[in-house]
């Protein structure tokens, strides 16, 4: 059986942690190998790296950071923020990333998203997606969820995949953070459309929210940050009671 | 006697993480041994392992390393006449067979006889992504992975022509090969490199042969 994956996010600002673990005394709490490493040996199906730096240059110690965490960790690793060009996705790719998310730059021109797919393969392209409910729709986001695109999500959905997006990343910007789980609704609509992959985020608060984000939602990935960042509950507990709840994970 | 192990670039994108893995194992298993990545084919002559690694299409892959004046030929004389272990991942597995159905008829190397197919997607979605178990068919001496959880991304499988090529399984809509090995040829269609420490125990394995 295909397993559902668990994938811890951690926000990296200029090659430092900066929405990371908070729970342990790692030797270096700011170094994004040792969380990367950390999470891997403790159940995550794969990482993902948020790159929040302000500046081009600053982008520049991301690539390193993926050096050194190629590495160590040796679980798939995707990276997305700031991702604008092919040059930067090669770039990342080369560094050790598996993956690359594409967010602001792919509304700007969904283009990318075909070329670097006919690239790079599709499987390494992920599109990651800002959605706000507005009235009746979700509406797109850009530009870290400042923007409003007015471009309706779930129409987004379906063009990124045809432009052939390997996987998305779907975040309901009404849930981060509210601990309140997961649009469900949003996730049902978005399973619908999709054959490609769903990764769905923002909102997790409990082991349950997990749950239902696997079985009603029909995600095939599940992100989330903070919970496990503060250790309000570990991945492994979230998988041994998804296991419970007879949902396939990789314990 | 150390170990000469070539991953073989031809423009298949990532060879940073299998090279890694591959220093990995050696370090962690104190084996004496040297990982390059290297386009020249004439490297393949004081190698002991050659490993192929695959991203992408089965025909672009193919075009990639016939796009190097004597690749082939130095891989064929490695696996055929030389007989040193020889390990495909992922397409680099797939192009172990005698032809494949992506995009076209394309001709593989034929090591090992079968065809690639694009998996049945009715009910599953395409690429088959994630982690997913493997149960052993034909157990091998040499090569013991565990029957965990791998991971994987494709959407084209190796049907094996003979049975006993197949080393393990894995489901998906349908069983398919996941480890195949036939003599000094080898090929997983998961990436043992990013498979945490059961992928890296199989690493171990092949640079023991």
């Amino acid at each position: 059986m295909l397993k559902k994956r668990i994938i811890p996010c951690l926000d990296v600002k200029d090659g430092r942690v900066v929405k990371g673990i908070n729970f342990i005394d790692l030797v270096d709490a700011g170094d994004p190998v040792e969380q990367a490493k950390f999470y891997s040996e403790n159940g995550a199906d794969e990482i993902c790296f948020l790159d929040i730096s302000a500046s081009i240059e600053k982008r520049e110690t991301m690539l390193s950071v993926l050096k050194k965490t190629a590495e160590e960790v040796f679980i798939p690793l995707t990276v997305g923020g700031g991702i604008t060009s092919i040059k930067n996705i090669k770039d990342s790719l080369l560094a050790g990333a598996d993956k690359v998310s594409i967010n602001s730059a792919a509304i700007k021109n969904p283009d990318i998203i075909k070329n670097a797919s006919e690239h790079f393969g599709s499987q390494c392209i992920v599109v990651a997606i800002d959605v706000k409910k507005i009235g009746s729709s979700w509406m797109v986001y850009s530009h870290g969820g400042t923007i409003n695109t007015n471009i309706e999500a779930l129409s987004w959905l379906e063009k990124t995949q045809k432009l052939g997006a390997g996987e998305i990343l779907l975040t309901s910007m009404d849930r981060d953070g509210t601990k309140l789980g997961f649009d469900l609704h949003l996730l049902k609509e978005a399973d619908k459309i999709l054959d490609i992959p769903l990764i769905a985020s923002g909102g997790v608060g409990t082991r349950e929210h997990f749950q239902e984000g696997a079985q009603i939602g029909k995600a095939d990935a599940l992100l989330a940050a903070s919970v496990f960042h503060f250790n309000e509950i570990s991945i492994l507990e979230v998988k041994q009671f998804l296991k419970e709840n007879n949902i396939d994970v990789r314990i | 006697m150390k170990k000469k192990i070539t991953i073989v670039d031809y423009g298949s994108g990532n060879l940073l993480s299998a090279k890694q893995s591959f220093v990995k194992v050696a370090s962690l298993s104190n084996t004496d041994a040297e990982v390059q990545i290297s386009s020249d084919p004439r490297s393949l002559n004081q190698s002991s392992h050659v490993v192929l690694p695959g991203q992408g299409a089965f025909n672009t892959c193919m075009g990639g390393i016939q796009k190097i004046p004597g690749m082939r030929e130095q891989l064929n004389e490695f696996v055929t006449i030389k007989q040193r272990p020889f390990f495909g991942i992922c397409v680099g597995m797939q192009l172990l067979a005698d032809v494949s159905e992506e995009n076209g008829t394309h001709t593989g190397f034929g090591w090992i006889k079968g065809k690639i197919k694009k998996l049945p997607s009715t009910k599953i979605k395409l690429p088959h992504m994630g982690w997913n178990n493997i149960k052993i068919v034909n157990k091998h001496p040499l090569i013991k992975p565990e029957e965990t959880d791998y991971y994987f991304v494709h959407s084209y499988y190796f049907d094996c022509l003979n049975k006993q090529d197949i080393v393990a399984e894995t489901k998906y809509g349908i069983n398919f090969a996941s480890i195949v090995n036939k003599e000094n040829v080898y090929g997983c269609q998961f990436h043992p490199e990013k498979s945490s420490i059961q992928g890296l125990n199989i690493i171990e394995d092949f640079i023991n042969l």
